[in-house]
């Protein structure tokens, strides 16, 4: 007996309305409002701008994706002006006016401990992305999402002179020379020790107060030291300052890194040329491999180039704080809850899939592994040159 | 411990003489309005960033030579210091609230550069930044020696307009006593709108320099505050060229002291020596 034309119809639109997935319900519901702030005005404004641009792609994701718990997301920014004290005051205002569900940290080190010790007191989970010295991070439920690792001074240090070691010219003599920024000067010091320990002849050693205007005397000292390989523990434009420095004096360092550069400013210079850094993220393989990553770094140049930035490119800074709202959504998701507590004690005991990889939170102050590579400015643009097994496809690091 | 060699300390002269004839540059407006107009105007750093960054937009994406761009600049800031100096005066502002409102000024004028240039770092890329003379075993590169130039050149004529000219005699006896000056017909209101336009242009003068030489954020504002206050001070408020001594005083001072010993020293220098002339000739700081 044949089917009615009625019915093979009616079958086939069952089977075509099976094969499409259902579209994804919009989330709905009083808003998660999720608190932060970032230095939008100040001196810190030029890479605080990079975490907004993040924050505002990942809610509009999030809300595409239906939410938290079925729920829209609310991100409540406000800007703590580049000023630790004031950022005390908003981490305050925000939990205890604004009423906020969830908390994110801010950008920098120095507002990021006193937005810590906010949360403390109220008990709340802070997951912070650029936190640059672990040992002072002494609250139980803070979770840093840049993977340096709880003993930075000793391990990237380490790992840069591996990468040296390897390298068709190993030096014999190192310059350190430094910002006494807390973050960078702490990690200088670590070189020093470790370079110390590994026979390095030190030729060199200076510091200078960060917000130094005059790197001409400081590059004549470090061409008449000559040294093998250049430490400069230098943080935003310090590095550039003083390879201009170092340029109008006719003089180009032969191994050089720096360690939290700007990073546009720093590829675009010629006389940056082969200048090394530290990363967790770049725009390559294998990191843009995962494809969540490569979606991100894609929106990220889109939405970089729009608001009108210089230097549109995903590195640590926009990957660290990516890899902070993949937390919190992990967290929140999981434990299908707000509720701080139970947040922290799942992020301790799980593993967590982010752009970075399967990020672990149950080491000393709850860092994980030590994830920072060694990259290298290489035809005005940022490769990762070490460890190998994470290197850009085809590339080395180059000496002069 | 090794001694530093003569040319290392030669360079870092040299070096401390180009950063103290930007602190000079950068003062002399200051040091003008303040000794002569009795105004204590902190949007001169706002200003001067402000030529710099439109320096930069002009060379950058206008194609125009850097040291071209003042021809556009000065006139437009001069209009600006002109109004500045009729809005203060309007509202009768003493010379401690002038710091206030100006400070207030330089909030807005920091605010207006991040809405158009955004607070990421600008770096102007010219021709002159890639030349470098030699004279011996020293280095002159070639915005430096600029800026340098023009810190001189405009220092000088600022000074010998105020010596020798009729209209800075007028100016010189209006800052001293402006009704017994208005008594022999020196018109104390035009002049005052004069000398605030020209130090705005000064500003934008100021400006080209820090543009040729430095990367631009709009932070950057109050990271020259201090030590072009203590050029200005102790070179002496209201001297033309007292800012510029003052300055490479200063800045060859900090040069010598990264050079020969820490360089995390150098910031107390400037202090340091604004400390000693305040205690030595407290009385001479206004000129």
């Amino acid at each position: 007996m044949g089917m009615s034309r009625r019915a093979i119809v009616a079958l086939l639109i069952g089977a075509f309305a099976n094969a499409v997935p259902p579209a994804a319900a919009a989330p709905s519901g009083p808003p998660v409002r999720i608190g932060s702030t970032l230095a939008l005005t100040g001196p810190l404004a030029a890479t605080a701008m990079l975490h907004k641009l993040v924050g505002e792609i990942y809610v509009e994701q999030l809300n595409q994706r239906n939410g938290l718990l079925g729920r829209p997301v609310e991100w409540v920014l406000k800007d703590d002006q580049s000023k630790p004290d004031l950022a005390r005051t908003l981490y305050e205002q925000l939990i205890t006016v604004d009423k906020v569900d969830l908390l994110l940290g801010p950008y920098a080190t120095g507002n990021i401990l006193s937005a810590m010790g906010v949360a403390q007191r109220y008990d709340k989970v802070l997951i912070h992305h650029t936190f640059g010295i672990p040992n002072l991070a002494k609250y139980d439920k803070q979770f840093p999402t840049w993977s340096l690792g709880p003993d930075p001074a000793t391990t990237f240090p380490t790992t840069l002179l591996n990468a040296l070691a390897a390298s068709p010219k190993p030096p014999k003599t190192i310059a350190v020379v430094t910002s006494k920024f807390p973050s960078v000067q702490f990690m200088s010091m670590g070189a020093r020790e470790i370079a110390k320990k590994r026979g390095l002849n030190e030729v060199l050693f200076l510091e200078w107060e960060f917000g130094n205007r005059d790197f001409g005397p400081i590059a004549s000292r470090v061409k008449d030291a000559n040294p093998d390989f250049l430490w400069v523990g230098a943080i935003g434009l310090e590095g550039n300052q003083l390879l201009e420095a170092l340029k109008k004096i006719d003089y180009a360092p032969q191994e050089h890194f720096y360690m939290y550069p700007a990073p546009g400013p720093m590829t675009k210079a010629p006389e940056a040329k082969n200048a090394l850094a530290a990363t967790i993220f770049e725009e390559h393989p294998p990191f843009t491999n995962n494809p969540k990553a490569a979606e991100f770094v894609k929106l990220y140049n889109e939405r970089a180039a729009k608001a009108g930035l210089p230097d549109t490119s995903v590195e640590t800074q926009a990957a660290a704080s990516y890899t902070a709202w993949q937390l919190l959504e992990a967290a929140v998701t999981a434990t299908n809850s707000l509720d701080d507590k139970a947040i922290a004690q799942w992020i301790k005991t799980n593993r967590v899939d982010t752009i970075q990889g399967k990020l672990r939170f149950d080491g000393p102050s709850n860092y994980g592994d030590d994830l920072m590579r060694v990259k290298q400015v290489q035809n005005g643009r940022w490769v990762v040159v070490w460890p190998p097994e994470v290197a850009a496809p085809g590339a080395k690091l180059l000496v002069q | 411990m090794t001694l530093p060699s003569l040319t290392l300390v030669a360079q870092a002269v040299l070096s401390g003489v180009f950063v103290g004839a930007l602190y000079g540059l950068l003062g002399l407006g200051l040091s003008l309005s303040w000794g002569l107009l009795r105004q204590i105007n902190l949007s001169h750093f706002a200003l001067a960033f402000l030529g710099a960054y439109l320096t930069y937009q002009l060379a950058s994406v206008g194609g125009i030579d850097p040291l071209l761009t003042l021809l556009v600049i000065a006139p437009c800031f001069f209009a600006i210091g002109a109004a500045i100096y009729w809005l203060l005066a309007r509202f009768a502002v003493t010379p401690l609230n002038s710091l206030l409102v100006t400070f207030g000024l330089t909030v807005i004028v920091e605010s207006l550069i991040q809405w158009l240039w955004t607070a990421d770092f600008r770096k102007l890329e010219s021709h002159y930044g890639n030349v470098t003379w030699r004279a011996g075993s020293l280095y002159l590169p070639l915005p430096e020696l600029l800026t340098l130039g023009i810190a001189v050149a405009l220092c000088t004529a600022a000074w010998a307009v105020l010596r020798y000219s009729d209209l800075g005699k007028a100016l010189r006896a209006a800052a001293e006593d402006a009704p017994i000056a208005a008594a022999f017909g020196v018109n104390e209101r035009a002049l005052a709108m004069l000398l605030s336009g020209a130090c705005a242009a000064l500003a934008a003068a100021a400006g080209l320099g820090l543009a040729l030489s430095h990367t631009l954020t709009p932070s950057q504002i109050y990271a020259w505050i201090g030590v072009v206050f203590a050029a200005v001070m102790i070179g002496g408020l209201g001297s033309a060229l007292g800012p510029l001594v003052a300055g490479i005083v200063i800045g060859v001072s900090e040069a010598v002291t990264m050079a020969l010993t820490a360089p995390s020293w150098a910031p107390l220098v400037s202090f340091s020596l604004l400390i000693i002339v305040l205690l030595v000739r407290p009385g001479k700081i206004a000129a």
